[in-house]
Parts: structure tokens; C-alpha cells; sequence
């Protein structure tokens, strides 16, 4: 039986150990929004916040995640959109949008450590994201735009 | 009372289909409703079973089976719908389709409800691909926007009592009377418009480009905030009540066959419920699943982990012969010899014959999987004689056919249900996952979604051909081309289709290869002979891809060899502006419509130059500037890339610059992304883009192994720029792809001067 915090609710979860989050979010809790891209912890696409911090899901055993606080996709647009989701819509990022909540989760987590990015920084860190449509060009223009109306 | 008031629009018919129970729950009794069609609604009702008395007619159009998939609807509260009956999977079409109608109909586009289409033979191909849609159907929308808004006026006019030259759609979304400046909006005449007859064609008035509000401007995609949200919108995110979840073991060799199976440790794993096996398929394998064993569970990561734990012992047959580095080398030296003639101009071998200078080239490209983010996913639900399907396709009647002819069922008892695609690029035409799902649901008795792993994707794609080319040039004194030959070899797409088929079919050969557009007098085309040993399919901008490297990078290299800057060479090659005779390009009328225009082409190129500065901006050491030009889906595109490569042979990209005319655009926010992302795509096949197989297996996995661009080897800044013009619509999602590899080794030749002749650049020393 292990206990996790999902979007501030609290659940338990008695299935396989060796379930990873990702799956665990999408087919049991129903929460899709967190996309499956690759299960390698390579593309991105399954990126969730783990006490504010960004994680791949897909890598993240059910029986290792006892006590943690985990925040997807979903939960991050409670008072309206996120400044990152606004500047994302206003730049107009998505073609395909697959990989796009891992994206926005991802650069959540690059300005809650880091609210002024460098050119450098985004790149380190976006890098771990895969967008197969190609529109890492607007998402460093998004997130230096949420940097700027966050600041 | 149905009287079948129609006026066809070319092949398409408008109907007013107000008043019988389109998608009840969306539209209301009174709403006014036009349907656009290839075949008119009433023999669509009897084509799907129903009567042709009228009554009955009403009741089977009415019924939940039949959804038109373009129609626009105006409720009496003024909300529009408009279906979009084509694809999203990043192409834009849910936000550039529906504004073309909006246009015309004058509506207030922050009015109007996209409804997303199911699979219907009744509209015409819903294929999505072939960089068709604003193409196929700018003129149907426009026309279907301007018959609502002719018969929205004539309500007004008769509600008023006035003649109908005194009322006018303005401003947005209402009906003015001009004399007594009183006005009606949509949503009031919508009631009334809705029982009045269908104009005929020859009474609409389409509107002047410069009264376009939608049509040219750039507008954000409609499903932005959606997305963003992380919505359920993919095939991936579909859940249906009692659903099952199933992983395949697929042959790992095309045509493989399972010998033996130990499924018991599978049937350990938590959550499997048991494993199933599919059938082999028929020769030729077109879209039939590959067969193997699925593992039926009730949650994916059951499957998955269930899937690792069968032992299977595989017949691979055939296939298992085919490995990659032996198959490189049938491929070039078949390219070294004479093909099957493809297109002869003037007498190429005489000129070969006289004195001259002899420049002669081998290029070499390999598979490509399409990779999209979402693997291939679809969820069935088999009732009995009737199946529903939803799915991230490009193909939904594609997936009708499919799944009916598995099944052995009627193709109007599938309902397929497009969810949005994560990224299609051609794969998601071929509904083979689809059918997968349905024969288990039959099995099973239960709604089933067939999940593919990254995995699954990459080593059972329908994969983009492997092709040698081999080119040959004489130069004059000047060294302009006297004489041109050049050859592809490459397993065709014919081959998915027809398990004899070794040429190219004529599709393949229009894209870059039968002619050039360069001004050489004496000119040869070939293709010779090759087998397929793994499934081959198109992928974003197909034969173009490995054609335009071919003949892009040779220009390039005649130029070097003329000693002559490459981007004043191409001009010369290019020659006068003159119609290029490049033989039938499709349907009757196409080649009127869209004549291969030499000056449009040399325009993006002296535009492309300019606005990247050629020839001014100076490079240290390591870096420099590459060029390419190339006509693809009737859009003309150049592109320059500018490059750096440092001592340990990494590649970055600091810039590049596509210029394109894709004559009239809908939506040029929409182009521009297509052609940004093209430019990433482009540099994804170029620098390590590869697919290869050993022993029938293809080697890759996963994005280890096929390595992707990411944002830190991506361009930096790609700038693009449109050229305006008022010719008819061309395409937009692939023609960005085919001149960028070229336009990169160009410009690694021109920084390192190491040339470029086989894909992917980490064959060469690059990375």
C-alpha cells in the first residue's frame, strides 16, 4: 500500500510496484493530460512536478513514491491559465500539441529555480524535451516571456 | 418534406439539410444548416440502407450512423458551427479550414464551434496528407460560406420586405438594410434562412481578396488553450467504460510468423488478463497488421510488462535476409547502371560523348521512421455488426475499410471518431493499429485500446525508402551543363500495395526526379529496380526528401567545380523564367491550375538570398552558408542555413532563412509554423536521421538510437518568409522539408569543405 499526493488530494495505491507514475495517472486516475512518449525518461512528454520540481513519470515506480507530492498538467491552471500556459498561447507554441503539457510542465520547473533564464539555461534544460512538430524556437520565446511577466 | 435543393460546387454539392436532426444535442430544431458533400445527402441515406421514400429518408440522415463532415450551422442564439473533416495533428487545419467559411459567411470567428468530422465516404478523400487540404478545399469553403451568406441576406430582405440588393452582410455576423440602416443578425435569420431553397452557383457573390477577414491573416490555432491544458484530445487519451488494454508482440521481421509460444509467465503479471494471437498477413501486407501475440490486460504498463515476459520462438522467413549494409551496396551499384528511362529531353549520351568536363556524383539516403511524439494508439469497441473506432488517423475512411474488410462487416457499420493526432507525418494514414484493436474487441467482447510503445514505433513503421542516386553533368567552358543524367534506385511505396513492385510509380517520380527545374538542353531521367524488405510508406514530403538532396547537392557541386558562388549558379541553372513542361502532375486541370513556374521559383531564391544576406555576411573558420531551391506540392521554396562546425565536427545551427510562395494563404501563422517546424524536421533526418535492419530486424528502438533533434541541436532562429501572391493555394506541411538537408551540406561544404553524399551527417564524421 503506498501513499501519494496527486494535485493535493491524497490516494492510495495497492497495484504492481513496479507501475510507473505515468501509467498509474493516465489509466488509473484518469489523468491524461501527462502524455506517454517513449517510457525511457528521453523525450519528456511524461513530465510531472515532484514538490515543484520536474520528473519523468515514466521512470518513477509506484513502489517508490510513498509521501511524495506530485503535480501534473492539470492542476497547474487553478485561477486561470498559468502565466507559462498564457505566454505558451500567446506565443502560439503548439502544432501538435502531444508533447506540450510535458513542455509547460518542464519550463514550470526551469522558473521556479531559475526566474530569469538565460538563452543557456533554457537550452540545458528544455533539452531533455523532445517536439517532433520542431517548435522549440517559440517555446524559449514562451517561457522568456512568462520569465518576464512573472519578474 | 426533403426536396433536394443542391447546387455542386465543382464535384461538391450544397444542401440545406436544416430542420432533420444533425447532430442533435449540438444544434437545435431551428438552426440553419448546410451540408457540403461529394454525394447529395439523399443518396447517401440510400446508400446506407435507408429507403428513398422521403420520410424514411429523413428518419436514417437523422440517425446517430450518418454525420455529415462539412457543414456549417447557425443556431437562432447566432452560435456557427463548422466541421472540420480533416486531421489535426499540428497542421492547423481545425483553425485555417473553418476560417475560410467564416470568411465568406462573414461571421464573427470568435462565434464559431469547430466540430471535428468522422470518417464519411460522402465528402470526398479525408485522407490528410499530400499537403492537400487548403488546396483541395479552399474554394468548396469558400463557396459553402458564401451560399449561407447569400441565403442569410435573403431571409433579412424577405423579412423585410425589401429587395435583396438593398441588404448586406455588415457588419460582422448581421444583415444591414442599407436605406433604412436597420439591422438583423444571424442568429435572428437563421430560423428564416433555414427553410429557403439553396442558391444555385452561378448567384453567389464571393467576396474580393481585399474584403477577406480571415483568409491571409494570421490567427492562432484554435485549440491553443486546449492543449495547453493537457485536455483529453489524443487517440492516446481515450477511455471507454469496460475498456481492456493490449500490447503486441509484432513479428520482428516483416513477414514473420510466431513458431512457438510460452505465454506463462505472462499470465503471471498482475493485471493480464490473457494473450491472443493475430493472424500473419496475406501478401501484400498494404494495412494489415503484422500479426504476433497481444497480451490483454487491464492497464497499458500490465501490457507492456506482460508483453516482456512472452517467449516466443519466431519463424522469420523470407525477410530475414535483408540487412542494411549489403542491400547500400545492390542499391548504388544498381544506380551505377542504365535504369528505366523516365523523361528525355534533347540527346543527353551524344553530349556525354563530346569533349567536356565529366562531373559525376553518388548520393545515398537511408530509411526514416516518422517518430511522431504520440506512437500509434487506437481504441475499438466491436457491438455485433457494428464497430466503433477512435482514432489519431490521417485516413478515417481508410480505418472504415480496414477494420470492415478484418472484420468481414460493412464498411458503414465502422464509426470512426478522430481524436486529435500527436503527430502523424504520414504514419497515421495507415490504420493498421486500428484494425489491430477492432479483431480484439471481437475477441474479447470488450472495448480494447491497442497501445504501441516507442518501441513498437520504430521498429514497425511503414518506413520512408532508403534510395541511392547516382547524377552526371558535362560542362562547357563556362561551365554551365551541356548534358544531365541522374538515377534513383529505392524500394517504392508500390511495394506496400503490390508485393511484384520494383519501379517507382509515377507519384514517386514527379516529386524532383523526372525533370529539373534547370535550363540544361540535354537531360535524362532513371529509376532502376528494388525489392522491399520492410514495410515502405510516405513520409512528410516523401521521394522529394532524398531527390531534392540529390540535386541540390550536385548544383552545388557543379558550382564548386564551375569555380562560381553556388547561389549565382543556381540562378544560372535555373535559367529564363519560362513554364516548365513537367508532364501530367495530376488530376485533369491540374496543370493549368498549377503550371511549374521557373520565375516563382528564381524569385525565393534571390528573396532567400537577400534576406539572409548572401555573399555579405562573412564566417570565420568552420562555418559558412548553404543554399537550396526546391517546388514541391506546387509551393516554392528556398532555403539557406547557415552553419558552424567546431574541430570535434559538431554541427550548429545558428540560422536559417526559407523563403516561400505557396500562392494564396489561408492562414500564414499556420505556414510559418509548418515551415519552422520543417527546418527542425529537416535537421533531425539530416544529421542523424537513419533506420537500418540486420537480418530482416531494424536495428533502432527508441530516441537513443533514432536520435531526434532537440531544442540545443535544433536551428536557433528560423525566419520565414512568404511571398504574396494571388495564385491558387498550394501546400503547406511538407514542402519546407526537402530543400533543407541540402541547403545544410551545402553549407558544411562551404564551411568545411567536406562534402556531404551520404545521410545522415554522423556518417560523416559530423554529429
Amino acid at each position: 500500500m503506498v501513499q501519494v499526493k496527486v494535485n493535493g488530494q491524497q490516494r492510495t495505491f495497492d497495484g504492481d510496484p513496479e507501475m510507473p507514475l505515468l501509467w498509474y495517472l493516465r489509466d488509473i486516475l484518469g489523468l491524461t493530460g501527462t502524455k506517454f512518449g517513449c517510457g525511457m525518461a528521453l523525450c519528456g512528454a511524461c513530465t510531472v512536478l515532484e514538490n515543484g520540481k520536474a520528473i519523468r513519470s515514466c521512470q518513477k515506480q509506484m513502489g517508490t513514491i510513498e509521501g511524495l507530492n506530485i503535480t501534473t498538467i492539470e492542476a497547474i491552471s487553478t485561477n486561470g491559465p498559468h502565466p507559462v500556459q498564457k505566454a505558451w498561447a500567446e506565443v502560439n507554441v503548439p502544432q501538435c500539441g502531444y508533447c506540450q503539457p510535458g513542455q509547460i510542465m518542464q519550463a514550470v520547473s526551469l522558473l521556479s529555480a531559475k526566474p530569469q533564464p538565460t538563452d543557456q539555461d533554457i537550452d540545458d534544460v528544455m533539452s531533455g524535451n523532445i517536439c517532433r512538430c520542431g517548435t522549440y524556437q517559440r517555446i524559449r520565446s514562451a517561457i522568456k516571456q512568462a520569465a518576464k511577466e512573472t519578474a | 418534406m426533403i426536396s433536394a435543393e443542391t447546387i455542386s460546387a465543382d464535384k461538391f454539392v450544397v444542401e440545406n439539410v436544416s430542420r432533420r436532426g444533425f447532430l442533435q444535442g449540438v444544434l437545435s430544431a431551428s438552426a440553419f444548416v448546410l451540408c457540403v458533400g461529394k454525394i447529395p445527402l439523399l443518396a447517401s441515406a440510400a446508400r446506407i440502407g435507408a429507403p428513398s421514400e422521403a420520410a424514411d429518408a429523413t428518419a436514417a440522415i437523422g440517425a446517430s450512423a450518418f454525420h455529415p463532415s462539412l457543414f456549417v450551422g447557425i443556431h437562432s442564439d447566432g452560435a456557427v458551427y463548422i466541421v472540420a473533416h480533416r486531421s489535426e495533428m499540428g497542421n492547423g487545419v481545425r483553425t485555417s479550414l473553418p476560417r475560410i467559411l467564416a470568411d465568406e459567411l462573414d461571421a464573427d470567428w470568435t462565434r464559431v464551434t469547430v466540430v471535428q468530422g468522422d470518417g464519411d465516404g460522402a465528402y470526398g478523400s479525408q485522407d490528410t496528407d499530400g499537403s492537400h487540404s487548403v488546396r483541395e478545399f479552399f474554394d468548396t469553403l469558400r463557396e459553402a460560406g458564401a451560399t449561407a451568406r447569400l441565403m442569410l441576406v435573403r431571409a433579412a430582405a424577405q423579412k423585410w420586405g425589401i429587395p435583396e440588393s438593398q441588404c448586406v452582410a455588415d457588419p460582422v455576423h448581421s444583415v444591414t438594410d442599407l436605406s433604412a440602416k436597420r439591422k438583423l443578425s444571424y442568429g435572428d435569420l437563421a430560423p428564416l434562412a433555414a427553410k429557403l431553397p439553396v442558391p444555385r452557383k452561378e448567384e453567389l457573390k464571393l467576396k474580393s481578396p481585399q474584403d477577406w477577414r480571415y483568409i491571409g491573416k494570421p490567427a492562432p490555432g484554435y485549440d491553443v488553450a486546449e492543449v495547453c491544458s493537457g485536455k483529453p484530445l489524443f487517440g492516446m487519451d481515450v477511455r471507454v467504460e469496460g475498456m481492456l488494454y493490449a500490447a503486441i508482440a509484432h513479428p520482428p521481421v516483416l513477414g514473420g510468423k510466431v513458431k512457438s509460444l510460452d505465454d506463462s509467465a505472462t499470465l503471471k503479471v498482475i493485471g493480464v488478463k490473457k494473450t491472443i494471437p493475430i493472424d500473419p498477413f496475406k501478401p501484400p501486407h498494404a494495412f494489415q497488421p503484422l500479426g504476433g501475440i497481444a497480451v490483454i490486460a487491464d492497464n497499458t504498463f500490465a501490457a507492456f510488462k506482460g508483453r516482456k515476459n512472452l517467449k516466443i520462438e519466431w519463424d522469420n522467413g523470407a525477410n530475414a535476409s535483408y540487412n542494411s549494409s549489403a542491400y547500400k551496396k545492390e542499391l548504388q551499384q544498381s544506380s551505377r547502371q542504365p535504369g528505366k528511362v523516365v523523361h528525355t529531353t534533347g540527346d543527353p549520351d551524344s553530349e556525354f560523348a563530346k569533349a567536356g568536363k565529366i562531373v559525376e556524383a553518388e548520393y545515398f539516403a537511408p530509411h526514416l521512421a516518422h517518430a511522431s511524439m504520440e506512437p500509434p494508439v487506437a481504441v475499438a469497441d466491436v457491438q455485433g455488426e457494428k464497430v466503433i473506432v477512435w482514432s489519431p488517423t490521417q485516413d478515417p475512411q481508410g480505418v472504415q475499410e480496414e477494420v470492415a474488410k478484418a472484420l468481414g462487416l460493412k464498411k458503414e457499420n465502422v464509426t470512426c471518431h478522430v481524436t486529435f493526432l500527436g503527430g502523424g507525418f504520414g504514419r497515421k494514414s495507415k490504420p493498421d493499429y486500428a484494425v489491430e484493436a477492432a479483431l480484439l474487441s471481437q475477441k474479447t467482447g470488450k472495448p480494447v485500446k491497442v497501445i504501441w510503445s516507442r518501441e513498437d514505433d520504430i521498429k514497425f513503421d511503414y518506413y520512408h525508402s532508403v534510395a541511392a542516386m547516382y547524377l552526371k553533368a558535362s560542362l562547357d567552358d563556362a561551365g554551365r551543363p551541356k548534358a544531365w543524367l541522374q538515377r534513383s534506385v529505392f524500394p517504392p511505396i508500390g511495394s506496400t500495395f503490390d508485393k511484384d513492385a520494383v519501379y517507382a510509380g509515377d507519384g514517386e517520380m514527379s516529386m524532383g526526379w523526372n525533370v529539373i527545374p534547370f535550363d540544361v538542353p540535354n537531360f535524362r531521367s532513371e529509376n532502376g529496380q528494388a525489392v522491399a524488405h520492410v514495410r515502405i510508406g510516405w513520409l512528410r514530403s516523401v521521394a522529394n526528401i532524398y531527390h531534392a538532396f540529390a540535386v541540390q547537392s550536385f548544383a552545388n557541386e557543379l558550382a564548386h567545380a564551375a569555380n562560381r558562388d553556388p547561389y549565382d549558379y543556381l540562378l544560372t541553372l535555373l535559367g529564363s523564367p519560362r513554364t516548365l513542361d513537367v508532364g501530367k502532375q495530376g488530376p485533369p486541370g491540374t496543370n493549368e491550375k498549377y503550371p511549374y513556374d521557373i520565375a516563382r521559383l528564381r524569385h525565393v531564391a534571390e528573396l532567400a538570398a537577400e534576406k539572409s544576406n548572401w555573399g555579405k555576411k562573412k564566417f570565420g573558420k568552420g562555418a559558412g552558408m548553404g543554399i537550396a531551391v526546391h517546388r514541391s506540392f506546387f509551393t516554392y521554396v528556398a532555403t539557406v542555413v547557415e552553419v558552424e562546425v567546431d574541430d570535434q565536427g559538431v554541427v550548429r545551427i545558428p540560422h536559417v532563412t526559407t523563403v516561400l510562395d505557396a500562392g494564396i494563404v489561408a492562414n500564414p501563422e499556420m505556414v510559418r509554423q509548418q515551415f519552422e517546424g520543417a527546418a527542425v524536421f529537416g535537421t533531425s533526418l539530416t544529421r542523424t536521421g537513419e533506420i537500418t535492419a540486420t537480418n530482416g530486424a531494424v536495428d533502432q528502438s527508441n530516441f537513443y538510437d533514432y536520435q531526434v533533434a532537440r531544442m540545443n541541436d535544433a536551428p536557433k532562429q528560423v525566419d520565414i518568409h512568404i511571398v504574396e501572391s494571388t495564385a491558387p493555394p498550394a501546400g503547406a506541411g511538407e514542402p519546407g522539408v526537402p530543400p533543407f538537408a541540402p541547403a545544410l551540406c551545402n553549407a558544411i561544404f562551404a564551411a568545411t569543405g567536406k562534402r556531404v553524399r551520404e545521410l545522415p551527417l554522423t556518417r560523416n564524421g559530423f554529429s
